[in-house]
């Protein structure tokens, strides 16, 4: 359960493509920069697209005039025509090359800002099973768009440059005949507008197969044993088949309805040729047009056709970029659990700090209450043991300790501070939590330690081991500290990474020290290493233990037993045990399974 | 790019691989293809046509020729006509033709994955095999939506080519070389953009590897307060992203124009060189003509630029599409007898591909009904001995036999209907309560209460929205690691098993409902099962260690010792200390807590 989820893309209405962009200019300007100079381009640009029909018109008229060529004009037109296109490569050139340099650098200052963010975010460490969907919002959701400006985002521009400028010759030529071709192509934008929202939604309608598609095929993977073990191959297969075929009918349909949109244009483009050949005669007759304009006019209308086809493409791969972009903004949009008070708070006092619960409340967003007002102080360098039944709110009395959350009422303080005054700086340099799977990056043991602490030499990382104790193990890794240790470590056994883990926090040097146990089974040798190492990290040092393990309990200056959302017991271990209570129940279930 | 021949050559051989799995679709684009391309041609004749017979006489003469202008005006109409059915064919069955060889590959690539042994499975990890079935399967056929259509534009090109010849040869000599340039411009383009392009997707590789690891460790990122370090290394590394993806960029950016350049720049030099060798009308046919041709030529381009990722693509879908190592069956089609099974195994050898072998020589009997566990320190073996007994994989050497017949005598299916396991990693379908624990097989709703109850899930099961009906998964409720580990405990009792193997199948339910669980489910023969399935245990715990009658301790792949619990650790000292390290660590209900 978690306090924030990220709302699924199909449920409400969109918001509009508009206000979009504007947030995504508001997070990255850079999508912005130089835009004034590169619209310029792009019309200059777009000019060498409508130097062909000038030039052609030009020929006939003047290079070609009553059936003799003067070769020298004809000459000197191509010439010009020739130039002007080199330079309108050249300007379109400059202008992608400005167009890419300031979209990939938004996408990468969108990416960069959204990763962040996701780190801000408490359901990347709660809900797992959504971390997937995290990741695809910074690597594959910012690549669809990326993709999309590069194939389709510059046709898209170009386009609608060329449009406007066709129009314009056009106009410059006749307005007649402009007015008649235009026409022609009205029909087509009418018909079009209404094609481009069906089609947005057959293309929505493929995006949800597609994922549904690929989580069925995900589960023949990651489902692989149980599906062999119950030899349900048959079922799976059926339900992967009718996915896959969902997926290309749903493809097939959104393919056949954007050929519509082309058939749109050719049709508009046969009727615009149609109506510049009859109305350009009308007028050629009366003297208002030479043949020079009116094949012109036929060459512009082709120009017309070209970017009303790209640009239906364009379009297409524009509602999944759309899409991925407003994935993208959404978790950009979803306010952070707990906010960091910054410069203004007020920093933990030096030394090893008290701890102190006032009144804490704590009801999971929707659900019932799990914590039920916790009153509670510990003495700095204390060692406490937090023990209870699963689902009496350890848990959650760790989370708020570390203020991975905060409380629905009541106040957390570390050294007389309350957390939510205290800057994260201070905080996470304060209070390290070693959790229970110590995770590890996939580099060497040394660079894992100096995640505690960044800069620390080689010689410094063997010394933090041998100060833990652990000097005999560091010893038996092939290649020291420069041993690496694999994807989240599983080069090594889980007591192995707890181990690197320890090292990690103790390199740290906090002062409040919070320890979620493994209840992992580890080895005998490690299951020492791992007691030595606890027992020397926590010397000096507040320190709180979730614990699993009785002989944690016993060793630990105090026993906080929590149960059903209160401290019931709070003491000694010996005395608890003459007490009797939740704290002796939970000694009895221990030491009878101790004794098998 | 010195492979660009093999390249070719591959690539070629993918797309007549296209055709020939899917002729009839192919030739319906290939013929839309031509009825568009023809019609192109048409278009600038009959543009010529009208400029001739209608635009220049009524200039000259004063009036319009009516009967001319009917006629071009017809024309024009006819050309329309056939350019839409060209369309269709081309876009729909090229559509088509792309979608249906992706799905196509897709299912075979899954049923391939249901098929392969779990020892395929072990050596391929996860994120690798679905993308073989995604963007593996989606860039090998990517060629394919410009196929028919750059096919059709070649036929096309030669059409215009040997049209030229006959009206003129200077301009036909401008065609040879202005298409051919178009042409090779187009592959010179490819083949920068594909060295580019593999580095910009290598480059996606990495930031998505630092996005995915970072995440999986946000709560060490937080608790350590490394985001901004973390922040950095992903912006790095996005960063050269960024400015390779640029480069790409700066190269399409000048490509782009240029390919469009060059056919205008033929087009002038029509104009150039027609001028005092043709008349009006030809020169505007031949004009527009190389107009027209200018976008279809680059479809061949678009295609060969998408060949070299298509061919990557196709190793790596071959790669399990050829993968080898199926299990072979037999034909018996259930282990003998009714009830408890006896299981046999001998000399068993077994070690993932040619790393250390990781069960040597284990040889047991397991008699009908015992209850047997399996205890052993990390890496012992023990969960690599449960996939082996339920056949998800076959020992190197050495046969398992329930009730005397050797696992690979069985059909397919045969093994499952009479044993089940329930793995460490619990694994829940995106389906209903009731679909995870049938899995399709006809159990009526009684049966599945009664094996809900067996694995203590009924009552949180009750609890839900919709009971059997509640979805559970990524769109449905999410359970709690213990919850999990029940449904799939269920699924198994469901089936009344004659051998059950539980694999640490309840390390994360609370030790007081796993130890009602086990009782259950060991001890009260008739309540849940009619009669005790020989069932084997991996089990940690000393409670639960001491259900069984008897305990294989399993060591560096070897069966150390034997006994019951008491003379195991009596006897043997290594059985004794791990056992009692286990011991240690009381409850283990897979708290939650930063996990």
């Amino acid at each position: 359960m978690s306090a924030v989820t990220v709302a699924p893309v199909a449920a409400a209405t969109p918001p509009p493509l508009r206000s979009v962009l504007r947030r995504a200019v508001g997070i990255a300007p850079q999508f912005v920069a130089g835009l004034g100079g590169t619209v310029v381009l792009a019309i200059v640009a777009s000019g060498g697209r409508v130097v062909v029909p000038v030039v052609v018109q030009q020929v006939l008229d003047r290079g070609l005039d009553g059936g003799h060529a003067h070769l020298t004009t004809i000459r000197w037109l191509v010439l010009v025509g020739v130039i002007a296109i080199v330079a309108t490569v050249a300007a379109n050139f400059v202008m992608n090359a400005r167009l890419f340099r300031a979209t990939e650098g938004g996408l990468a200052q969108l990416r960069v800002t959204a990763f962040r963010h996701v780190h801000d975010l408490s359901v990347l460490h709660q809900q797992a099973e959504r971390r997937g969907s995290l990741v695809s919002r910074v690597t594959s959701d910012v690549d669809t768009i990326s993709i999309f400006m590069q194939y389709g985002g510059i046709a898209l521009v170009t386009s609608v440059v060329q449009l406007l400028l066709a129009t314009a010759v056009m106009f410059y030529y006749s307005w007649p005949l402009a007015l008649l071709a235009l026409a022609a192509f009205a029909p087509a934008v009418l018909v079009g507008r209404r094609m481009q929202r069906r089609l947005s939604t057959a293309y929505g309608l493929v995006r949800v197969r597609v994922g549904e598609m690929l989580g069925a095929i995900a589960e023949s993977v990651v489902g692989a044993a149980t599906i062999k073990a119950y030899a349900a191959q048959g079922r799976t297969a059926t339900r992967i088949d009718a996915a896959v075929e969902a997926t290309t009918a749903a493809q097939t349909r959104a393919q056949t309805l954007s050929v519509g949109v082309f058939i749109v244009a050719e049709v508009s483009a046969a009727l615009a040729n149609a109506a510049v050949i009859g109305g350009g005669v009308a007028l050629a007759v009366t003297g208002h047009l030479t043949v020079g304009q009116l094949v012109a006019f036929l060459f512009l209308v082709n120009l017309f056709v070209q970017p009303v086809q790209a640009a239906t493409d364009a379009l297409n791969q524009a509602q999944n970029a759309v899409a991925s972009f407003r994935r993208v903004l959404e978790v950009l949009d979803t306010p952070t659990d707990v906010a960091d008070p910054g410069p203004a708070g007020t920093p933990i006092p030096a030394g090893p700090p008290s701890i102190r619960f006032r009144q804490v409340r704590y009801a999971y967003p929707g659900g019932p209450e799990v914590l039920h007002g916790i009153d509670l102080e510990v003495t700095p360098g204390t060692n406490l043991a937090v023990v209870g039944e699963t689902g009496g709110g350890k848990t959650t009395f760790a989370k708020l300790l570390t203020r991975l959350m905060d409380p629905t009422s009541g106040a957390v303080e570390i050294g007389g501070v309350p957390l939510t005054r205290v800057p994260f700086a201070s905080l996470r340099g304060r209070l390290v939590v070693v959790p229970q799977d110590g995770f590890l990056f996939d580099t060497t043991i040394a660079e894992n330690v100096r995640h505690g602490r960044a800069g620390l030499d080689a010689a410094g990382v063997v010394t933090a081991f041998a100060d833990l104790g652990l000097g005999d193990w560091l010893a038996t890794q092939p290649r020291g500290v420069d041993t690496p240790v694999g994807e989240r470590g599983e080069s090594l056994s889980a007591g192995e990474r707890q181990l690197v883990a320890l090292v990690r926090a103790y390199v740290a040097d906090p002062e409040l020290l919070v320890l979620d146990e493994a209840t992992s089974a580890v080895d005998p040798a490690t299951e020492q290493r791992i007691a030595r190492a606890l027992q020397r990290l926590t010397r000096g040092r507040t320190a709180v233990t979730i614990a699993h393990r009785l002989s944690t309990a016993e060793a630990a200056d105090e026993v906080v037993v929590i149960d059903h959302g209160e401290v019931v017991q709070r003491g000694e271990h010996a005395a608890l045990v003459a007490e009797g209570g939740v704290y002796g129940r939970l000694y009895a279930s221990w030491t009878a399974q101790r004794s098998g | 790019m010195t492979a660009r021949p093999a390249v070719l050559r591959r690539g070629t051989a993918i797309l007549w691989r296209a055709c020939q799995e899917e002729p009839r679709i192919f030739t319906w684009s290939l013929l839309g293809s031509l009825g568009y391309g023809l019609m192109i041609i048409a278009q600038a004749y009959v543009l010529g046509y009208a400029t001739d017979h209608v635009v220049v006489p009524a200039i000259n003469n004063g009036h319009a020729d009516r009967s001319a202008l009917a006629i071009a005006l017809l024309l024009i109409a006819g050309v329309a006509a056939v350019k839409v059915a060209g369309i269709m064919g081309r876009r729909i069955a090229a559509g088509i033709m792309q979608y249906r060889l992706q799905g196509s590959y897709r299912q075979r690539i899954a049923r391939r994955y249901l098929d392969l042994p779990m020892s395929w499975h072990a050596r391929h990890p996860t994120g690798a095999l679905l993308s073989n079935a995604n963007s593996d399967v989606e860039a090998l056929w990517y060629p394919i939506a410009p196929f028919p259509f750059a096919v059709g534009v070649f036929a096309i090109m030669l059409v215009t080519l040997g049209l030229l010849v006959a009206t003129d040869l200077g301009l036909a000599l401008l065609g040879a070389l202005v298409f051919p340039a178009v042409i090779v411009t187009n592959a010179l383009y490819a083949r920068a953009m594909s060295q580019r392009v593999t580095r910009a997707q290598a480059l996606r590789a990495d930031v998505s590897g630092i996005a995915h690891e970072s995440f999986e460790g946000a709560l060490v990122v937080k608790t350590l307060g490394r985001e901004d370090a973390e922040t950095e290394r992903f912006a790095a590394r996005s960063y050269v992203l960024r400015d390779a993806l640029v480069g790409v960029g700066r190269l399409r950016g000048l490509f782009d124009p240029l390919l469009e350049a060059i056919p205008n720049v033929g087009t002038l030099l029509v104009l150039l060189v027609g001028a005092s060798r043709v008349d009006a009308g030809t020169l505007v046919r031949v004009a527009y003509l190389f107009g027209l041709l200018a976008f279809p030529l680059r479809a061949i381009g678009w295609m060969l630029a998408e060949l070299p990722r298509s061919v990557v693509g196709d190793d790596r879908v071959q790669q399990v599409l050829t993968a080898t190592g199926d299990l072979p069956y037999g034909d018996v089609p259930a282990p003998p007898g009714a009830g408890p099974l006896a299981l046999q195994l001998d000399c068993v050898d077994f070690g993932y591909d040619g790393a250390a072998p990781v069960l040597t020589g284990i040889t047991a009997g397991i008699e009908p009904g015992r209850v047997v566990a399996i205890v052993g320190p990390t890496g012992a073996g023990k969960s690599t001995l449960a996939s082996l007994l339920v056949r998800l994989m076959d020992p190197d050497t050495g046969v398992i036999r329930y009730g005397g017949v050797d696992l690979r005598a069985f059909a397919p299916g045969a093994v499952a209907s009479a044993a089940a396991l329930v793995a460490q990693q619990t694994f829940l379908f995106d389906d209903t309560v009731r679909g995870n624990v049938t899995l399709g097989a006809p159990f009526d709703d009684e049966q599945v209460w009664d094996a809900l109850r067996g694995a203590q899930a009924d009552g949180f099961v009750a609890a839900l929205p919709d009971g059997l009906d509640a979805m559970i998964g990524e769109r449905g409720t999410t359970l709690s690691g213990g919850q999990r580990q029940r449904l799939s405990l269920a699924r198994a009792l469901v089936r009344r098993p004659r051998l059950l193997i539980l694999d640490d199948a309840t390390s994360a339910v609370d030790p007081a409902v796993e130890q009602a669980i086990l009782a259950g489910l060991l001890r009260a023969a008739g309540t849940q099962l009619d009669t005790q399935p020989t069932t084997v245990l991996i089990a940690h715990r000393r409670a639960t260690v001491a259900l069984a009658d008897e305990v294989l301790f399993l060591d560096g792949g070897r069966v150390a010792d034997r006994g019951s619990h008491a003379e195991l650790q009596e006897r043997n000292p290594a059985y004794a200390a791990i056992v009692s390290a286990y011991d240690t660590e009381g409850e283990t209900a897979g708290s939650e807590l930063l996990g």
